[in-house]
This record gives C-alpha cells, structure tokens and sequence, in this order.
C-alpha cells in the first residue's frame, strides 16, 4: 500500500487554508488520521480512470430556468435578527486591519 | 394508545372517524415525548406552541379520508430549516439560530395537514455513523440503549422505533437514513437523487444529500413520500420526473421480478451472522415468486475512497459559508476579521467536521486536485454505469445495509477508517444517485439487521412493492423494542 505519508506542516498549512487554527495536540491528531484515511483514499490509484469522464452530479439535466418575475424578497429585518452584531441596518465586524499591522 | 404501534396508516383512520382528535393526538405525542426521551435523548427542540396551534386549526376544518398525512405528528432531523425555530444541524455552530423559512418538504408537510413535533438530534452537521458527533446529546439505540443508534440521523430512526413519532425526516448523503433504520429496524428511504427537494436542507455535499422518510411500515414510507417528492423551482438539481403515487404497487405480490445481488456485499468484512440474515430474507423473497441471480459489482470497494475525497470536498466548501458574520456562532475577543473566522471556525466546528473539511481542503489543493477530486470523480462514473447495466436486466438490487448490527458506544471513535467502513455498503447507492431503502430482516441477538433494497433511478415504486411483500410475508414489525422478541 502506497500511503501519501501526510505531515504534519502539510495538516498546518490545509489548515490555514480552511481557515482552522490547530493546537499541537490536534495537528498531531489530524496528521495521524488523514494519514489512515489516505491508505484508504491510495487504493483509488489501483482503478484504470484513463478516458473516463468524471461525474461530479447525478442530476438529469442542465440549468433549469424560471420566469423572470420580480418579487418582493427583502427580508432585512428577519435576516438581521441573527447577525452577531448589528448596528442599525448593517452587520458589524472587527476591522480588516490592526493599528499594528503595518510594521 | 399504544404509540410504539400505531402506524400512520392507523392514526389516519382514527383521525377520520373522530375516535381522536388532532388536538389530542399532538398532545398525547408531545407528552409521550416528553415522558420517554431522558431514555432515548432523540430530541433536540420540541415545537409544542407550533404543534398545538397547527392541531387545533385542523381540528376545525375536519380530516377528510383523501388527506392520508392531516393531523399527524412528525419529527424533523435539526438539518432541515424550521421557520422561527431553533436549526443546530447539531452544532455549536448554529446553536442560536433561528431560520427565516421552512424547507420545502416541510412546506409540503404543512400543506398536507402533517404537524412537525420537534427537531432530532444527529451527528454534527450530518458527519458521523453514530451520532456520537452531535455537540449536544448523545441518542440511544431504540433497542439497547447501550448502542449506538447509528447515523446522522439517529435521532429520526430511534425516534420512530422508539414509538416517540410515527414517522421522521432524515437526510442521507453515504448512507444516513439507511445505516440508522437498519440499526433500530425501521423502514428508512433515500429516495432518488432529485426526486426530493433539498431546499431548506443544511447542505453536507450538495451532489449526495438527499431528504427521505423513516416510518414503521413501507406504506407509511410511501405515503410520505408521496406527500414531499416531486419538483421545485428553488432546487436546481430538482427533477421534474413524475411523481406516480408509490403506494400503487403495495400488493404483496412480486411474481417474476427479477432480483439481483452483488456478491461484494456479502464478502470479507460483513459479519457472517449479519450476512445469514439477510440470505434468510432473499431466499423469502424468492419463496414469494422473485427470481434471484448473483452479479457482480467490482467497484464496490473503492466506493468508500472515492465518497470521502467528493463528499468532504463538497463539505469543505459548503461550510466556508460559516464564519460568524451573518448568523451563528461568533468568537469573541478577536483582533481583525481574519481572526474572526479562524477563532469561529475553530471553536465553532468539532472535530469531525474540522476533519472533513481538512481531507476536502487537501482534496480540492493545488497539486492534488487531479490525483484526488477528478480522480475520484471518474472512480464514481465507473460505480455509477456498473449498476446501470445491471438495471438493464434486473429490477432490484438486494444486498445488507450495514457490514454489522449497532454496536457500543465510542468502540469506532479513535479510528474514522473503520467507521468510515460501516458506510461502504450505503455509499455507491449515493455517489450513483439511485434510491435505496433498509427494512428490517430479523434480528441477531435482539438487535435488528437491515435488508437494503436497491432500485434503478425514479424507480422507488418497485423498491416499495418488494418491500411491502416481504413485510407483509414476515409481519417483522410487530417485534418492537422493549417487547417480545
């Protein structure tokens, strides 16, 4: 069995890339387990694919279109009732940038 | 009355003739809920102020024998939006969020006089075979409460064996509705993919998820189907196949249809004991006028690999849609926005989830995409036309639902490759689009063992007219958990 051997700066950079921050203790973990489930995902290797057209959707059809009628949908208010933090008619967030940042 | 019986079918009939109100029916369920759920931990929010208004309303316009569904109660799994009340998708994530709509099937429901009882626990997000991954409680197996009632959802299967609801919506996306039916002997369907809307369903992996019904009897499974199924504009993978009503073919007969089972499902890694069970039901359906070859499906044992790259890539960018801003969990004590999302994230997802979401991130990377995402993709065209070309010549494809009967709890939890293996018999029905049912075949030491019924795409009516014959030939369903078995 070829296994793609993952470490675990490969685990800390998918990580970052799925915006995850990882303590030691689970980067070790979840080096540990991608690693048994790549065994698993390797054996895909083993399957002639040459000249195969992937199938990423089952469904039966292309686009399917609706007419093109207005209707009203503004939910603002609903839809704000569950934003963390809002003021007046906006969502708040912490700033992009820290007055630190430009170091 | 004597919930853990009483079939959709009879309440109706109840509701017909007025020997029961809806009013106190819903409040005979909601107490029996109540009364019964420290033992199974099935719920995780109840909508009794719901409930009771919807009941009373229908209580005044009469339940007409036509409207099969008017007047009874149901639970939903947390993954599917319920407007004004609580949707976890059994996360942290979601635990303050309250939907603005309700999701098409539950539409549909309403619409057909069906009253939503409450939401069931499942595994976070719908990731997890066990329902161990949920952030709030820990389910119990209808039958032993010291197994694992299966999963994700768990909660919609034990709630239905446990006689808490006559029937559950669950969601199946590698084996979902199947796997927990199996483990607590319900009828769980995963219809054709398409054939139910998924709008208003908390997206897993959007090409896989599909929404089913969880009853006691495979008539109740088809009324319920009728009720939800069909298009919608809102679901662009919805399909605009017709609708036949699928309680036509309950008959009980069967004469000549032709059965096929694939020998890689009963071979190294299903329990022997498992596998002379669901022989056992085979050889009934033969008795009963099927005929029954072997065939061979060799790309079975990939379907496990190829359903983890897909299904958690999908995932993975699925749930980039949770980063505290406009709903859900939000960590406090951040610095930028940058930090926002990752605290959020990190603290918001489990572990399982964060595992998913990796293996899908790693899948979807440059430099890995051709090797895993296309790779596994071209793997599931491969799975997909072997079952075409056995629908070719075969109505049905027989087989187990699960390598083994529920087990204890946290025996799978340290090693996801084996739990990821209890799903390989469910998955290739998913990554090909089929419908896929379990029944229950019988029982190995008083734990049920499902029998997964197999049909070719939009052709669940076959699926429940084979069913219904072996259940009305085997009457399993009067064994009921607690019972005599």
């Amino acid at each position: 069995m070829t296994s793609n051997n993952i470490t675990p700066a490969e685990v800390e950079h998918v990580a970052n890339l799925a915006k995850l921050t990882l303590t030691e203790s689970e980067k070790m973990a979840f080096t540990n387990q991608l690693d048994k489930i790549f065994e698993v995902v390797d054996t895909l290797s083993e399957v002639d694919t040459d000249g195969i057209e992937p199938t990423y959707s089952m469904t039966d059809g292309a686009n399917k279109l609706r007419s093109d009628e207005a209707i009203n949908a503004n939910q603002r208010t609903e839809l704000l009732k569950n934003a963390p933090e809002t003021q007046e008619t906006l969502i708040k967030v912490p700033a992009i940038l820290t007055a630190g940042e430009d170091k | 009355m004597d919930f853990l019986k009483t079939t959709v079918k009879d309440l109706h009939q109840e509701l017909v003739n007025k020997s029961l109100s809806v009013a106190d029916l819903t409040q005979a369920t909601l107490d029996h809920i109540k009364a019964t759920d420290d033992r199974y931990e099935a719920f995780i929010t109840l909508m009794e102020t719901n409930a009771l208004e919807q009941a009373k309303k229908i209580d005044q316009a009469g339940v007409s024998s036509a409207q099969m569904l008017a007047g009874i109660p149901f639970g939903i799994k947390d993954n599917m939006v319920t407007k004004g009340v609580q949707t976890t998708a059994a996360s942290r994530m979601l635990h303050d969020f309250k939907p603005i709509y309700d999701a098409t099937v539950l539409e549909r429901l309403s619409q057909a006089g069906a009253i939503g009882v409450g939401k069931l626990n499942m595994d976070e997000f719908a990731m997890g075979s066990t329902t161990e991954t949920s952030y709030y409680k820990q389910t119990k197996n209808a039958w032993d409460q010291t197994k694992i009632p299966g999963g994700s959802s768990g909660g919609s299967a034990v709630s239905v064996a446990a006689g808490q609801v006559p029937f559950a919506l669950g969601s199946d996306t590698g084996g979902s509705i199947r796997q927990p039916a199996a483990f607590n002997g319900v009828v769980g369907l995963k219809p054709t993919y398409g054939r139910v809307s998924r709008w208003g369903l908390i997206a897993f992996a959007s090409s896989l998820d599909q929404i089913g019904p969880i009853t006691r009897t495979v008539e109740d499974n088809a009324l319920v189907l009728n009720a939800i199924a069909g298009y919608d504009a809102r679901d662009q993978t919805s399909s605009k196949q017709t609708v036949p009503d699928f309680t036509a073919n309950l008959t009980g007969n069967i004469k000549g249809m032709k059965i096929a089972i694939p020998k890689e499902y009963f071979g190294d890694g299903v329990d022997p004991k498992v596998v002379s069970v669901v022989k056992a039901g085979i050889a009934q359906l033969e008795a009963l006028g099927a005929h029954v070859e072997e065939v061979s499906l060799p790309h079975t044992k990939y379907g496990v690999a190829a359903y983890y790259i897909l299904g958690s890539s999908e995932a993975s960018s699925n749930l980039q849609r949770f980063d505290g801003i406009r709903y859900g969990f939000r960590a406090e004590n951040v610095q930028t926005l940058e930090d926002l999302y990752v605290q959020t994230r990190s603290q918001g997802f489990g572990d399982e989830v964060k595992r998913r979401i990796m293996l899908g991130t790693y899948s979807l990377s440059a430099g890995s995409y051709d090797a895993y995402f296309k790779k596994a993709a071209q793997v599931r065209t491969l799975i997909a036309d072997e079952f075409e070309q056995v629908f070719g010549q075969y109505d049905l494809i027989v087989a187990p639902t699960t390598p083994n009967i529920a087990y204890g709890f946290g025996e799978n939890q340290d090693d996801p490759q084996v739990a990821y293996m209890n799903d390989a018999l469910t998955i290739p029905v998913n990554l090909a689009g089929l419908p896929g049912m379990s029944i229950n075949a019988g029982f190995i030491d008083g734990l049920p063992v499902g029998m997964q019924l197999i049909g070719n795409r939009f052709e669940e009516a076959k699926i429940y007219q084979a069913a219904y014959a072996f259940e009305q030939a085997t009457r399993l369903f009067d064994k009921i958990p607690g019972g005599d078995q």
